[in-house]
């Protein structure tokens, strides 16, 4: 009796203890977005004005090439909000 | 200012992990981004409980980094600054504390206020988004006149926060009556007089005082691709005046030449839906802004 009361315990224990080590980048934030941010490369002007307004990051701009990190980026549109020459569109996502 | 950070001089290191779970278009963290890149990886973060420290978890940081207290920041950055000063090793590191503006205006006006009179060596940064938005939006010291929040709604008697417009806390002023060495303000809507502000700050010896004003589409209702929209339109209105303070003397930054009517600013946020309409109060909202703007250039 006493000892079906602690398995219990241990049960409900397992679903809210963490066992393994996590970290931030884990957490694909890429799953969030419902549109995604595409660049047209023709009407980049590296400016990279796009790479300093992400807030989380997402946008490399090494090479002199805008490249989208799709895995973090959360969709939120201000990339192409900012962009001075209109070279990233937001695009719906398809579920699958 | 003197000098002028350019895009391309800013360096493409990152000092957060991907993977924060601030919500998307969040002003606060993209403010976060800007200052560490400013300051680079010998910094140490004191963080106030609020949005920034909540969605830090899970070691978004790559640099050393305390999470504390809603109300002890400062208090616990003046200690940090005390053991490095006593380990001869005080100009090894920038000192940056970040609260959010209840941390800041409200629950830790005393922690700062003492850490500042004490003339601790940090940078101390306030992010507004003029809200408890971590715990639900309640209003804050800095929640502007009319805005909806949790505590604040709109009623059929009472509009929004209804407090006078001109009491709102003006938490820099209080710093610049601290004679803190150098106080500044900002918004996130022009990063690189951010970044230039926070480089300047960290030369200074003594405390410095930065407050940025940052969006927070979730709190604010508004749309996240117009986060840094909105963070400009608030100084092209008039609402959000920047500037830095030193040496007793005043230098302002982005003033609008030919102001923008308000209702452009509050038309794009769900908090200040209610107002839209109110002729009046959209009146009295333009002679005040006239008025501060004019007061703060005397
Ligand atoms: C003493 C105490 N009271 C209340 C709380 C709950 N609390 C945590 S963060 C927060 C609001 C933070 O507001 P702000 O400083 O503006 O930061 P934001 O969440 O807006 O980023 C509150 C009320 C707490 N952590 N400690
Ligand atoms: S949509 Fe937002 S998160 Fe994605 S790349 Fe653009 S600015 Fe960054
Ligand atoms: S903001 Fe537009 S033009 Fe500038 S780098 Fe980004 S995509 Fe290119
Ligand atoms: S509630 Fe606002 S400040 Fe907090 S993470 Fe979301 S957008 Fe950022
Ligand atoms: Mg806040």
């Amino acid at each position: 009796m006493g000892l079906e009361k602690h398995e219990k315990f241990i049960m409900k224990a397992k679903s809210t203890l963490v066992f393994e080590p996590g970290w931030s980048e884990d957490n694909l934030t890429g799953a969030w977005r419902s549109e995604r941010p595409e660049v047209d490369e023709e009407k980049c002007t590296n400016c990279d004005i796009c790479w300093l307004v992400c807030p989380d990051a997402c946008i490399k701009r090494e090479g002199g090439k805008i490249e989208i990190n799709l895995k973090y980026c959360k969709g939120c549109g201000i990339c192409a909000e900012e962009c001075p020459v209109k070279a990233i569109i937001m695009v719906r996502e398809e579920s699958d | 200012m003197t000098k002028k950070t350019k895009i391309k001089d800013l360096t493409d290191e990152e000092f957060l992990h991907y993977g924060s779970l601030s919500c998307a278009g969040c002003g606060a963290i993209l403010a976060f981004r800007h200052v560490l890149k400013a300051l680079g990886e010998n910094t140490i973060v004191i963080n106030s409980t609020g949005c920034m420290a909540v969605v830090m978890q899970m070691a978004v940081p790559k640099i050393p980094y305390f999470h504390v207290l809603f109300e002890n920041g400062p208090a616990v950055m003046s200690g940090v600054e005390q053991a490095l000063d006593i380990l001869g090793k005080r100009d090894d590191a920038n000192l940056l504390v970040v609260a959010g503006d209840g941390g800041t205006a409200d629950i830790g006006m005393g922690s700062l206020s003492g850490a500042v009179e004490r003339g601790h060596d940090f940078i101390y940064l306030c992010y507004d988004n003029e809200s408890y938005m971590n715990t639900g939006g309640q209003r804050s010291g800095t929640t502007p006149f009319g805005a909806a929040t949790s505590t604040t709604p709109v009623g059929s008697v009472i509009k929004g926060e209804n407090r006078p417009m001109e009491m709102r806390k003006d938490v820099p002023e209080i710093m610049i009556a601290h004679n803190t060495p150098y106080v500044a303000t900002a918004s996130i809507g022009y990063p690189l007089d951010l970044i230039d502000k926070v480089k300047k700050a960290a030369t200074i010896r003594g405390p410095s005082y930065i407050h940025v004003f940052s969006s927070c589409p979730a709190g604010w209702r508004s749309e996240p691709k117009d986060s840094v929209k909105l963070a400009k339109l608030a100084v092209q209105t008039g609402f959000i005046v920047l500037f830095e303070h030193e040496d007793g003397k005043r230098t302002f930054q982005h003033l609008p030449k030919k102001r923008k009517p308000v209702k452009d600013y509050l038309e794009l946020q769900g908090r200040f839906q209610h107002l839209l309409e109110d002729r009046e109060t959209i009146e009295k909202m333009e002679e005040f802004v006239e008025k501060r703007l004019e007061w703060i250039q005397r």
